[in-house]
This record gives C-alpha cells, structure tokens and sequence, in this order.
C-alpha cells in the first residue's frame, strides 16, 4: 500500500483520438466499391473540367457527310452523332452540363430544406406544423411527376428544370432535417446551453448544427444520382436543356432515331449518365455506412 | 383500428386540399396565353376575349380555383383546349393503361426485390449478398428510360421477339388480352420494375439484417425451432414494411410513367402529360397532374391504413 503512495504516480500514456473525420475517411477506404466509386467521380469531374484540352473535336461542329458513324471509325473513336458530330468529344462535353445539373439543384435545395427542417425541428409548436405541413403537401407528388410538371408549367430551359428539381428535393431534405433536429434538441447539451443563457440562434450554430448537418449531408448526397437520373430524363423529354447543347440526356433523345441504324452509338449517352449515379450511389453508401447513420 | 383510420383520412382532406392548389397554381404559372395554343397569331382581340370567358381565364384565381375544384369533386375536369374533349374521359383512357404496366412492374419488382433481400440480409457479407446488393444497386442507379431503349435494341432490334412500342398491333389502343397485346406490355412493364425492385431489395436487406440480430431470433433458435420456423417470423416482421414500400412505389410508377411511356409510345397518362405540356393544353394538363397525385396521395392513405393493420405497434407511435 504505501509502496504505491510512495511512489510517482504512473504516467498516464497518452492516446490522441485520431478525430472525427479521420476516421470516417479510415473506414471509407476500407470499402473498395466506395473508394472505387469516389475515383469514378473525381474523374468524372475532372472530365467536366478539363474538357477543352480532353475532347478532340469540336463538340458543337457537325458535318452532314460523316454522319452516324458506327464506334471505332478512323478519327472518331464513339463514332458521330445524327448531325455529324463527334461523340467521344459531346460525352466528354456533356459531363459538364450533366453533372452540373444533377448536384447544383441537391446543393441548392441542401440549403433551403436544412433551413426549413432545422427551423422548424428547433422551434417547434406552430411553426414546426406549418413548414412540415406545406412540406406535406409537395411531398404528396411523386418526385418525377412534380419535376415534369414544375419544368413543363415554367418551360423548357436549364434555369427552369434546375428551378424545378431543386423544389423536388427541398420537401425531402428539410423532413430529414427537422427529424434529426428534433432528435438533438432535447438533448442535456443544449439544455446546458440554454441555462447558460445562449440565444436560439447561437445554440443552433454552435449545438445543433454540428450533430445534425453530418445526416443531413449524407442524405443529400444520396439524392444526387436521383435528381442526375431526373435531370437527364427532363432534358430526354425536351424539357431540359437545349440543341445543340451536348447533354447526356439529350443526345440519348437526339439519338433515338437512330436505334435500328447505330443502336451501340444511341447508348452511349445513357451509359454516361448510369456510370455516373452508380459512382454516387456507390460513395454515398460508403460514406453512409463509414458515418454510421443509419437508413 | 377504425379510429386510426379515421383519423388517418381526416388529416388528409387538408393534404389533399394542398395537393389540388398546387395542382392549380402549377398551371397558372405557365408564362404567357393560355389560350396560345389554340389561336392563331392574327386572331382578334374579340375572338380572344370571346374564348377567354368560354374557359373561364377572364375570373379572378381564387373564383376560377374555387370553381375548378367544385367541378372537379363532381368529376368534371374541363375540356381539352387542344381536342375539345372531355378531360375526365382522355384521362379515363389513360390511366387504365398505365395502371396496368405499373401494377404489373410493381409486382415484378416486389417478387425480385424481396428475392435478393433475403438473399443478401440472410447471407450477409457473403458473395451471394454482394451479387444481390449489386442488382438493387443497379436497380435504384440505372436510367430507366435508358434502360427500356437497350430493351428495345436486344429484343425488338435484334431479337425480333417483341414488339418496341405501342399497346397494340399497328398503334392501336383497343387493348384485348390475347397475346399479341401482351406482347406489347412485356418491355415497359420489365423496364419499370427495376426502380421497385432496387428499393425493395435493399429495403429487405436492411430489415431482414435486423431481425436477424435481435434476439427473440436467437431465443427461437435455441428452443430448437427449425430454420424454417425461424424464417417465417422473419417474414412476418419483414411483411408490413416491404408491403407499404410496394404499395408506395406504385403510387411512384403511376406518377412517373411519362418517361417509360415516351420511350414505349404506351398510350397513358405519362404521355397524355407529354401531350398536354408541348401542345400547352392548360386544363388536360391541370387534369392529370391533379388525378396522378390524388391516386399517389390516396395510396399513400390506404397504405398507411393497412400496414397499422397488419403491424398495431404502428399505431402507438
């Protein structure tokens, strides 16, 4: 006994926690369809960026002579489009218009329903009913209906199909949002900070909005192969972006005509936009099971 | 039960009270004319505001929603601008057709997808779950309206075994059940399956992997109970959320079959929809968006009832 009072006191090894999002990042690369897939999408954008130097020809300059030329011809390696056009060139162009309307709309409704549910989860009472109910009521349309039929009421165009998805994912993301809030707000920290006498708005930067934008954001996330999938399809139908545009979901409208003729080069587009909300469906899962949230 | 119910149905008169606004505002946001499609640019101004009271665009909105709602409860859903006919009697048509690639992709689906659940919640971790995983992540990534062309270029284009668009031989859509109209369903209602499909697997997957892990499942197994024993409170625990997930991703098919149809030429509302949009036909347009969402806001209605029937539990929460 006094042996060990006598003594100094055994150093206390010290283990620093390797923090949050190091971890996540550890457990991410431990799945290799994730890592797979987030590579995918790195090179995707990376394809949507550099285009320019990448495509070997003008994707917007058609020549009537060299139309719908199989895959594999001398120069054109997708072949040409039904205006005579370069496909390998209009894919590597059309990851920019793609891809850009399949995550700026999830970004711009992320903002708007983290707002909306985390406002009305931390508020609560009437407030709380009267978001959540408004909420209700867009979320009584099936998503591809209430996308065609915003995009159609507005008219074709990018602006007015990105208008319309964003509006499709607002309702979806802000019920997430004001789910978890509610799950944080009665929690013994952010009753601590209210003892202390901290306003509503300090509390939800500083309590609420650490412990739920993780679940919000990975959610969101997952949404984006769906509005990918949504955009194309507008832009399939003619409600999206316009001629001579190179969209994915364009060309594969544009392309239709020749199904019986060049049915490998109609595909092409579609694969495009399949390869791409794979890779995200892929990353999200990963990320989602790295986070551990659940559903 | 009833109450439940009851009480079910009452908070959705205000949904559906909203969803029909909505439906009314969408429609009133449309830039320019109404009547644009109809006219020819050199019509006069008499002849203008002569059809503009004929439909009622000359009222205040409130008066012509107000209106529009009453007629629409007694089934009167306006005439389309386009053709003249009754909105109520295209849609009628339509939505008969759709209902039945929906119903049928549905089911496909719902038998598919609970297949590879299990499959991949029994077996997790194993090759067979990531095999069965795979297709319900293909299912929920693949685009459908894509996947419905590679159908038509397998099986119309080269095979030659079906038919690659239309209801019925020659475009017609006097639908009989004999063989050669059911060749016609075949394609769409395979390529819509996928999207339930995809869900409903890893739906399953989810839920089965649970139950699995609780430990009522170990205490059933330790008292000697035969797997297969074990395997039917699995099903009865996974029954009612797979069946409101079925039942909700109808609701979904129906509403977003606009895709699909164009793709298939299949004569329902998705390209009835298709038709409204491009030729601006204001009230067939406000008509089928308002019956899509009333059929998804009712599924959702009737779905919500049966699985606090099937699971009380539901009902405490």
């Amino acid at each position: 006994m006094s042996a060990i009072l006598a003594g100094e006191p055994a150093p206390v090894p010290i283990v620093r926690s390797p923090g949050y999002w190091v971890t996540v990042l550890r457990r991410f690369s431990r799945d290799p369809f994730a890592v797979i897939a987030a590579l995918v999408v790195l090179g995707l954008i990376a394809m949507a960026v550099f285009a320019p130097w990448l495509a070997p020809q003008d994707p917007l300059q058609g020549m009537s002579l060299r139309r719908l030329r199989p895959p594999g011809s001398e120069g054109y390696p997708l072949g040409t489009d039904e205006l005579g056009r370069d496909m390998l060139s209009r894919l590597i162009y059309g990851a920019r218009i793609s891809l850009f309307m399949g995550i700026v709309p999830v970004f711009a409704a992320l903002v708007v329903g983290a707002t909306i549910g985390i406002v009305a989860g931390y508020v609560g009472g009437w407030t709380n009913t009267v978001l959540m109910r408004t909420m209700d009521v867009f979320f009584a349309f099936p998503s591809v209906l209430l996308a065609v039929a915003l995009a159609g009421a507005l008219g074709p165009g990018i602006l007015n199909s990105m208008l319309a998805l964003t509006l499709v994912f607002v309702p979806p993301i802000a019920r997430v949002a004001e789910s978890v809030t509610t799950g944080v707000r009665t929690r013994d920290y952010v009753e601590a900070a209210k003892a202390s006498g901290a306003g509503a708005f300090i509390i939800i930067r500083k309590q609420v909005l650490g412990n739920v934008l993780g679940p919000i954001f990975v959610y969101a996330m997952s949404l984006i192969a769906v509005c990918m999938i949504l955009a194309s399809g507008l832009s399939f139908l003619g409600l999206g972006v316009k001629p001579p545009m190179p969209d994915w979901g364009l060309m594969l409208n544009t392309l239709r005509t020749a199904i019986y003729t060049q049915p490998l080069l109609c595909a092409l587009p579609g694969l495009m936009i399949f390869i791409t909300s794979i890779s995200f469906n892929l990353m999200t899962d990963g990320l989602r099971s790295a986070m551990d949230i659940k559903a | 039960m009833f109450t439940y119910a009851a009480k079910r149905i009452l908070m959705t008169l205000p949904i559906m009270i909203g969803v029909s606004l909505v439906c009314f505002l969408l429609v009133h946001l449309a830039p320019g004319d109404p009547l644009i499609s109809v006219l020819p640019p050199d019509a006069s101004q008499s002849i203008k505001d002569q059809l503009m009271v004929l439909y009622g665009f000359d009222r205040p909105y409130y008066e012509q929603f107000l209106r529009w709602l009453v007629r629409a409860v007694q089934g009167d859903l306006g005439t389309s601008i386009r053709t003249g006919r009754p909105v109520a009697g295209e849609i009628f048509k339509a939505v008969g057709n759709t209902l039945m690639i929906a119903t049928l992709a549905t089911f496909i689906g719902f038998v598919l997808g609970t297949f590879f659940g299990f499959v991949a919640g029994y077996f997790r971790g194993t090759w067979l779950d990531k095999g069965a995983s795979a297709a319900a992540v293909f299912g929920v990534s693949v685009p459908h309206y894509w996947l419905g062309m590679i159908l038509v270029i397998v099986f119309s284009v080269h095979l030659g075994w079906l038919p690659p668009t239309g209801a019925g031989p020659g475009g017609s859509e006097d639908w009989r059940w004999n063989w050669v109209h059911i060749q016609h369903l075949i394609l769409p209602a395979v390529t819509m399956s996928v999207i339930p499909m995809g869900i409903i697997a890893r739906t399953v997957r989810a839920l089965v992997a649970e139950i699995l892990s609780q430990e009522f499942i170990a205490g059933l197994r330790a008292k000697g109970l035969p797997e297969f024993g074990v395997f039917r409170h699995v099903v009865k625990n996974v029954a009612p959320t797979s069946l409101a997930v079925m039942g909700i991703q109808l609701g979904y098919l129906l509403g977003g079959s606009i895709l699909i149809e164009t793709v298939f030429s299949w004569p329902g509302t998705g390209l009835l929809l298709n038709d409204a949009i491009f030729q601006r036909d204001l009230p067939l347009l406000q008509g089928t968006i308002l019956v899509l969402a009333m059929f998804f806001v009712a599924l959702n209605l009737a779905v919500d009832v049966f699985q606090s029937a099937l699971d009380p539990r539901i009902q405490r929460a």
